[in-house]
């Protein structure tokens, strides 16, 4: 087991180098020139250009430029960004604000979606079971920002029972309503998943010899069913959640959260590839991690699972 | 300055595409400074927008709006302008000149900064213009000290961090005299803008920390900055005045979508808008009412047509740029597109400074719409030398212009008969990559937005022959020895009236060869709550913020 976990973080330094190098040569040559994109289009004379391009390394190959980014991650200082604040304590400011609202999402997803999953599954084929399906359909179809914006003036404006602009106050009670408006199309697939993986398994012969020995219903249902349809639903919840903080991007726009996404954002804007890059790598991480945690919660549903060596 | 990087982004519609207020209403307002602690008002600040400011709040460093509009809050300069874009002394007692090349200035006895102890002193200001100057320093508004004798020293690759300018000398604690390196007429009107702020002597010691949470001489102190969040700002009680506090304090938000913040406005979370979204352009003075801001600004928005292009050289050039601006519906432009929150274009100075708006500059009827006289001038260029196709207008499609743009380019493609293609880039500063290396092809969107309010200020940086080839933002390198002549006649005037004269006749120059073709004024536009009043917009479509009551 161990062994197992060891080789999954070992397995992740090629892909961090891999990873930053694509996102940094991708910042490099799309973005134009940022130090020109500070000065607007505004005059800089050559030599406060000079001085700028050195402060920022931006005068070396892009190459040089990657590895002296890389020395600075293993001394955990990515320098300071444009906008003269260490990049670190940008991501550290920004983080915990998304990190709550990812939670809040997934808890969100998982919840509802499970719940009516179930419901819609052992109800296949009823009212019920359209209905939530169709309504999956909608979330699914509904552009993020349209279900935001959506969200904003009713709860906001009309309703004024939910703040619009949240980032005054980026608490937990302010951040449920993005956190809906993230999760929202999520837990339409969660919901899916779910149905169709409890249809299947409702059917299932080891289900049919339960119910013959006289267990419960709920019994039935928790230990027979659930646990066996979760595996696939497991799966993409872990994988959605490095998906749910990239995709931060556009609730926290609408809901003006200064968070990662809104970092993101305006460092992609101003071409600030270390800025950029830190973010993308860190987003690989929280994906590559919750995988691995992912994998070893299959152990833990079904014991026929084994990762030891 | 001009539209900034984050402004052009944010600024779907951007009113708020402002470089810097410093305006005030005239005259001393009820409680005024001078220890008389928090103005009028008290209780509940006024809430405004921003964007986070670019830099740590170094008022040589700032050039953009969100930095610029809390360091005018926070700092007091030698002047400040009046919502109708006139200077007035702040803490100047007076500015003096007999050549206008040679200033002795001098400050009010007796002020301090915030903390109440440390005296403002001439060498304040020449200390902070030095360092703001010197090119070690990486200054973003080091070009602010081009006019004073020195500059061209301090510019040089490698010099000496602690080089000064040989323009600037202390006389006494209240006095110090500025030699320029030629006469500037305006130059007391520039002192204004951000970059001439003094510095304590403290700033120096470690200058990223003083940007953090300045102790400044302003109307306001910086009382907490959460970053990408909120700036609070209180009264200072050791600011005394024409610009005194009228509320209790501001809290700018710091706000990433207009659509947000215009909801904001509408249930009166935020008090003072500088800027709305696209969507709302054609409802907001519906939804307003009289609470809603749309006036001319001083942004002046163009296409540039290069003189290196061959296509725009020569006889057939000039007929060929003529042709072009005639052949565009301004009018129809501002009104459809932009629901009259544009005002066309009638010369290349904005009609909020002095001067400027004018009706009267001989040959300004290029500028208005005529199909059949534009395929008549196109077709007299192609009888000299065909046009070499297709016709590029490239602009950055993370600003608000894809509409305006293909609007133009069909219009010049239905009344001219030619290919006429718009180019986006994705990222304004890979646009000025090109620009800058004078490889892009063909013409672009341009746009300026006054530094402060003089005339000069829309002609000179643009179209003057010091700024072509790179050297400053005459991006389209025209020269004309004649248009010199004229911009420098204008700054030896020795009254305004004089000066605008002159500038006008160089205008005249700029329709006959058109160097770019002027499109419309950006207005000011925003709103405020309905807890709000007085509110007034500066000449530079920055709110008013030390007059709004509570």
């Amino acid at each position: 087991m161990l062994w197992y976990i060891g080789r999954r973080l070992l397995q992740m330094i090629p892909v961090f180098l891999g990873a930053t190098l694509i996102v940094y040569l991708m910042a490099f040559y799309t973005s134009g020139d940022p130090i020109l994109a500070l000065a607007g289009d505004k005059p800089i004379s050559p030599a406060v250009e000079q001085q700028l391009r050195e402060q920022y390394n931006l005068d070396k190959p892009v190459l040089v430029q990657w590895l002296i980014y890389l020395k600075n991650v293993l001394t955990f200082d990515l320098g300071v960004g444009f906008n003269g604040r260490p990049i670190m304590d940008q991501i550290a400011a920004a983080f915990p604000t998304t990190a709550r609202l990812a939670i809040i999402a997934v808890v969100i997803e998982t919840l509802f979606g499970v719940i009516a999953g179930v419901i819609s599954g052992l109800r296949k084929g009823k009212l019920i079971d359209t209905t939530l399906l169709m309504l999956s359909l909608l979330l699914i179809a509904t552009p993020t920002f349209v279900l935001g914006f959506l969200a904003q003036f009713v709860f906001g404006l009309q309703l004024g029972i939910a703040p619009i602009n949240v980032g005054r106050d980026p608490s937990w009670v302010n951040l449920l309503l993005p956190g809906f408006v993230l999760g929202g199309v999520s837990f339409a697939y969660v919901l899916r998943l779910t149905r169709t993986s409890i249809a299947e398994t409702a059917e299932a012969d080891h289900v049919r010899t339960a119910t013959a020995k006289g267990l419960s219903r709920g019994g039935v249902v928790s230990k027979h069913i659930l646990r066996n349809s979760l595996i696939p639903v497991l799966t993409f919840i872990g994988a959605d959640l490095g998906a749910l903080m990239g995709g931060a991007i556009v609730t926290e726009r609408v809901f003006n959260v200064p968070g990662i996404g809104t970092l993101l954002f305006s460092s992609i804007i101003s071409g600030e590839s270390p800025m950029i890059v830190s973010l993308v790598t860190l987003l690989v991480i929280i994906f590559l991690l919750s995988n691995l945690v992912v994998d070893l919660l299959y152990g833990v549903l079904d014991p026929r699972i084994r990762y030891a060596k | 300055m001009a539209i900034s990087r984050r402004s052009m982004m944010l600024g779907t519609a951007a009113g708020g595409a402002a470089a810097l207020t410093l305006a005030a209403c005239g005259g001393d307002d009820g409680g005024s400074g001078g220890g008389s602690g928090a103005g009028g008002g008290s209780g509940e600040p006024i809430y405004a927008n921003t964007t986070e400011p670019e830099n740590p709040l170094i008022p040589t460093n700032t050039g953009e709006v969100g930095g610029g509009r809390i360091v005018t809050m926070l700092f007091a300069g030698l002047v400040y302008y009046t919502a109708d874009g006139s200077a007035e002394n702040d803490i100047a007692e007076s500015i003096e000149s007999e050549d206008n090349q040679n200033w002795t200035i001098t400050i009010r006895e007796g002020l301090t900064y915030s903390d109440g102890s440390t005296p403002i002193t001439a060498q304040d200001f020449v200390d902070a213009w030095n360092f703001g100057a010197n090119a070690a320093n990486a200054q973003i508004g080091q070009y602010f000290f081009e006019p004073f004798e020195g500059y061209e020293e301090l510019s040089a690759e490698d010099v000496a961090e602690d080089a000064t300018l040989s323009g600037l000398e202390v006389v006494d604690d209240l006095t110090f005299t500025a030699r320029l390196v030629s006469p500037q007429s305006d130059f007391p009107t520039r002192l204004g803008y951000s970059a001439y702020m003094p510095l304590p002597p403290s700033a120096f010691d470690d200058i990223e920390a003083y940007g953090e949470s300045p102790l400044a001489n302003g109307p306001y102190i910086l009382e907490s900055w959460s970053h990408d969040t909120e700036l609070v700002l209180v009264p200072n009680e050791h600011y005394d005045g024409p610009r005194a506090p009228q509320n209790s304090g501001i809290t700018f938000t710091v706000y990433q979508d207009p659509e947000t913040l215009y909801l904001d406005l509408q249930s009166d979370n935020v008090d003072v808008v500088d800027q709305l979204p696209g969507s709302a352009l054609a409802t907001f003075e519906d939804d307003l009412g009289d609470r809603a801001v749309n006036d001319p600004g001083a942004v002046f928005q163009s296409i540039t047509l290069p003189g290196y292009d061959k296509n725009f050289e020569g006889e057939a050039g000039t007929l060929r740029r003529r042709a072009i601006s005639r052949a565009i519906d301004r009018q129809s432009i501002c009104d459809n597109l932009f629901f009259g929150t544009r005002t066309p274009a009638t010369d290349f100075v904005s009609p909020v400074v002095p001067g400027g708006g004018a009706t009267d500059i001989p040959g300004s009827e290029v500028l208005e719409f005529d199909e059949a006289e534009a395929k008549k001038l196109w077709d007299e260029a192609e009888a000299i030398t065909p046009f070499e196709g297709p016709l590029t207008l490239a602009y950055n499609s993370d600003g608000p212009h894809a509409d305006w743009v293909e609007a133009v380019c069909n219009s010049l493609s239905n009344v001219l008969g030619i290919d006429a293609q718009p180019t986006p880039f994705a990222a304004f500063g890979e646009m000025r990559e090109q620009i800058r290396a004078r490889e892009l092809q063909g013409t672009w969107r341009s746009g300026w937005q006054a530094d402060y309010p003089s005339a000069y200020n829309f002609l000179g940086p643009l179209y003057g022959s010091a700024a072509a080839d790179g050297n400053g933002s005459n991006d389209g390198d025209y020269k004309n020895p004649d248009f010199d002549q004229l911009l420098s006649d204008g700054l030896a005037a020795e009254t305004e009236e004089e000066a605008i004269a002159l500038w006008k006749e160089a205008e005249a120059l700029l329709m006959r060869d058109l160097p770019v073709l002027p499109l419309w004024y950006q207005n000011t536009i925003g709103g405020y709550s309905t807890l709000v009043s007085d509110v007034e917009y500066g000449w530079d479509t920055v709110p008013l913020y030390h007059q709004v009551t509570k």
